[in-house]
């Protein structure tokens, strides 16, 4: 008999099909597994919405967790998710910046606030149904975090952020899996409420991706008609406000011009969106702070890389320097290729192979222009 | 694991007594007590019966008795179908911020329906002020709705009191007491109430069943037409395994409430006392002694989330609750402590006990062995805790 007592984990659990057979199999390897759904938004706001808070979501959750007979509870982490999920995407969209709250919602409140509750509840390790890879390089002692088994799954992209602490009691087992084998798996437990689901697209808290309108409601004042201009500050017409457009887009501007114009910059100082042609969207340089490392504990020398200047975005070459004139760990990164629409508030990740070897918030756009940000992911 | 269920303000179990009561009118006395035949006879009957033994645990007439589908609809009932009745005379309603939902959210929709409406605040022991209350009343208010004892804090408002106003002025006064049944005597005519809300499940009836004590000649709008049961107030064929378990459940509260009442006063202050004692920086929240139901305990538990508590508490088997739980489960600060003046931080590491007829003395001691640790593991993680430890060790 064991006299140790089993090690005690606690599951995310959003009523989906990862985060259910994240908490099956870690129960299958001898875990003492808890589940919670993390409710971080009022459900039942509009009725029909789909996101990750609505009832059904929470009753499917504890369905499975019932099924699996393990413990499950709601927690409420509305406030906390308000203040640094919420109001940093609202923030970050008025400064002129496109920010990812996915990002922020795993930093703050996942892997600190769920993890500070975790503890309270006697727990060594909190999990999630993410596709990603954690394991300890034994030579150095470091914590390295890997890209998913499924390359088209890889979710390492949105866990750039994580500290040596935070992933020593991080659990993410659905790494070794593909998820056409997590599917398949979770039929043959007879989880069939979540088996077949879609996986879930949109931002949580804004399930019909109207930002803007969303962001309105709640920021008024946000509402700031203004100039669109070119590169030179050309005035080309008017625009309804900086918050409805993004770097890279062409569609939507609600003015047509003679040739197919982008986004090329936002100002929110001035209310100016920057317009040009396709061409200068692409960019060779982009710059980034707020960085975090993990693979290497700092950057010493420039590092050749792979990056990724978006979730979706493929892979790039690159150099990845210190800017020397910079102590807050400002990074400049020198692609091989020239790349489109680098956007400002977005997570540049860099890899190495299969390892993550850090990332930070990206401050320039394609114009190369930079701009300190003062609270970002 | 030991399982220790103190959340009898929540539910509560069927007593086999209850049960046993019921068996018969599921498969052998089905009919329906509309009916002319037989069946329908022997239905009606029971019918009768349990209204009797409803009533005379409030002290009132049978044929003021409606029964509805539990304390919910009964709330309800009382306030749209006398406000719908008594339009011509007033729009004028008053109530207390303390009140459970189904009667706030009744008076705050007739607010917004061309209804005024008047919320009395509570103090800090959450009971109302009569003298606030006198000064609330206009020449057109018609209806005052005040609970007799509060499901989060136990607090017992001055019924009979505020029965004697209402009745000086020729208002109608009514009454929550689905927590008070079966635990404190309820005399609707020396209190001068004249609408009453009880419910089965808390006195070990079963769920589904509540009835509405209407004093007679109070003129109440129906709020569900068809058949006319009920005296036409609620018309839909009568749930009547549920009616005769209510009225079992009633009986047997009857029988034991002194005596029952005394054994959970004992049992209440053993384990308020046990937690003053062992854990430091505690709060009770709501009036100690006879001013407080029998068997509710509520306290804040400083520098810890109320949600961890419950969560922790239910990981050895004890079933507590916090604030109110919403629809998915998780929780808010309850209204009951924001209104008593807590501030957030303390209303929510609010935790309440709510003991029954299987708690023992024993079963407290379970929880007076495992709460202090769970309480210092918790706050061992709050910086606040730390912080407050090294002044008064400083001092």
């Amino acid at each position: 008999m064991m006299n140790r007592r089993k090690k005690r984990v606690i599951v995310g659990m959003s009523g989906g099909v990862d985060s259910s057979m994240t908490a099956a199999l870690l129960k299958e390897e001898g875990y003492d597994v808890i589940g919670v759904t993390l409710q971080v938004w009022p459900s039942g706001d509009a009725p029909g919405q789909k996101g990750c808070c609505t009832i059904t979501e929470i009753d499917d959750a504890r369905r499975v967790a019932y099924q699996l007979g393990i413990p499950y509870y709601v927690m409420n982490f509305r406030t906390y998710f308000e203040e640094h999920v919420v109001d940093y995407f609202t923030g970050a969209y008025v400064r002129g910046e496109t920010p990812n709250p996915c990002l922020a919602c795993n930093r703050y409140v996942k892997f600190t606030e769920l993890w500070r509750k975790a503890q309270g509840l006697g727990a060594d390790y909190v999990a999630t149904g993410h596709y990603a890879r954690i394991c300890q390089d034994q030579e150095r002692g470091r914590w390295i975090l890997a890209k998913g088994l499924d390359a088209s799954k890889d979710q390492s992209y949105a866990l750039y952020m994580l500290t040596q602490e935070q992933l020593s009691h991080i659990l993410l087992p659905l790494g070794e899996y593909r998820k056409a084998r997590i599917r398949e798996m979770a039929r043959q437990l007879g989880l069939s409420v979540v088996a077949d689901k879609p996986d879930s697209q949109e931002i949580c808290f804004v399930p019909d991706r109207d930002y803007a309108g969303f962001i309105l409601r709640r920021k008024p004042e946000a509402a700031r008609p203004g100039n669109f201009v070119d590169r030179q500050g050309t005035v080309l017409g008017r625009h309804q406000g900086i918050l409805h457009y993004t770097v890279g887009q062409r569609k939507g501007l609600g003015v047509t011009f003679a040739k197919p114009m982008f986004v090329i910059g936002l100002d929110a100082e001035h209310d100016e969106v920057i317009l040009g042609e396709n061409d200068q969207t692409y960019t060779q340089t982009l710059w980034a702070m707020d960085m975090n490392w993990i693979a290497i504990p700092a950057l010493t020398g420039p590092l050749p890389v792979t990056a990724k200047i978006r979730y979706r975005a493929a892979e790039a070459e690159a150099v990845v320097s210190a800017e020397m004139s910079d102590s807050a760990g400002c990074v400049q990164v020198d692609f091989s290729q020239r790349q489109r629409a680098v956007t400002p508030g977005q997570a540049v990740v860099f890899y190495q192979g299969n390892r993550v070897l850090g990332g930070g918030t990206i401050i320039s756009d394609p114009l190369g222009r930079k701009k300190r940000i003062p609270f970002s992911v | 694991m030991q399982r220790v269920y103190m959340d009898h303000s929540a539910t509560t179990p069927v007593a086999s007594e209850v049960i046993e009561a019921m068996l018969p009118y599921f498969s052998e006395k089905y009919g329906n007590p509309s009916s002319v035949h037989s069946f329908g006879r022997e239905a009606k009957v029971a019918l009768e019966e349990a209204r009797g033994q409803v009533a005379a645990l409030i002290g009132a007439n049978p044929e003021e008795i409606t029964f509805t589908s539990g304390g919910t609809e009964a709330d309800n009932l009382a306030i749209f179908g006398a406000a719908a009745a008594y339009t011509k005379k007033g729009r004028h309603l008053i109530t207390t911020a303390i009140e459970h939902h189904a009667v706030l959210e009744s008076f705050e929709y007739l607010e917004k329906n061309g209804y005024e409406l008047t919320i009395l605040p509570v103090d800090a022991e959450g009971i109302i002020s009569l003298a606030e209350l006198e000064k609330a009343l206009r020449p057109d208010t018609i209806l005052i709705s005040v609970m007799h004892a509060n499901n989060e804090v136990g607090s017992i408002q001055p019924i009979a009191e505020i029965g004697a106003l209402a009745k000086e002025r020729g208002i109608w006064f009514h009454v929550d007491a689905v927590q008070s049944l079966g635990k404190l005597p309820i005399a609707v005519q020396e209190m001068h109430v004249d609408l009453l809300t009880v419910s089965g499940h808390k006195i070990y009836g079963p769920k589904g069943i509540g009835a509405l004590y209407a004093r007679k000649g109070v003129r109440l709008d129906a709020r569900a037409f068809g058949g006319g049961q009920e005296k036409k107030r609620r018309s839909g064929t009568e749930n009547l395994p549920g009616i005769v378990g209510f009225g079992k459940a009633c009986e047997l509260a009857g029988a034991h409430l002194a005596a029952e009442a005394q054994r959970l006063q004992k049992l209440r202050d053993q384990l308020l006392q046990g937690i003053i004692d062992r854990i430091p920086y505690v709060k009770i929240n709501g009036p100690v002694g006879d001013q407080r139901l029998p068997n509710n305990v509520n306290v804040s538990i400083q520098y810890v989330e109320g949600e961890s508590l419950l969560l922790s508490l239910d990981m050895v088997g004890i079933a507590a609750s916090s604030g109110s739980a919403c629809t998915s489960g998780s929780l808010d600060p309850s209204h009951v402590l924001l209104a008593m003046g807590l501030p957030h931080e303390i209303a929510h590491g609010s935790l309440r006990f709510s003991l029954g007829t299987q708690n023992s003395a024993e079963e407290v001691d379970y929880v007076l062995d495992h709460l202090p640790q769970i309480v210092e593991r918790l706050r061992v993680m709050s910086p606040l805790y730390d912080a407050v430890k090294q002044q008064s060790t400083a001092k």
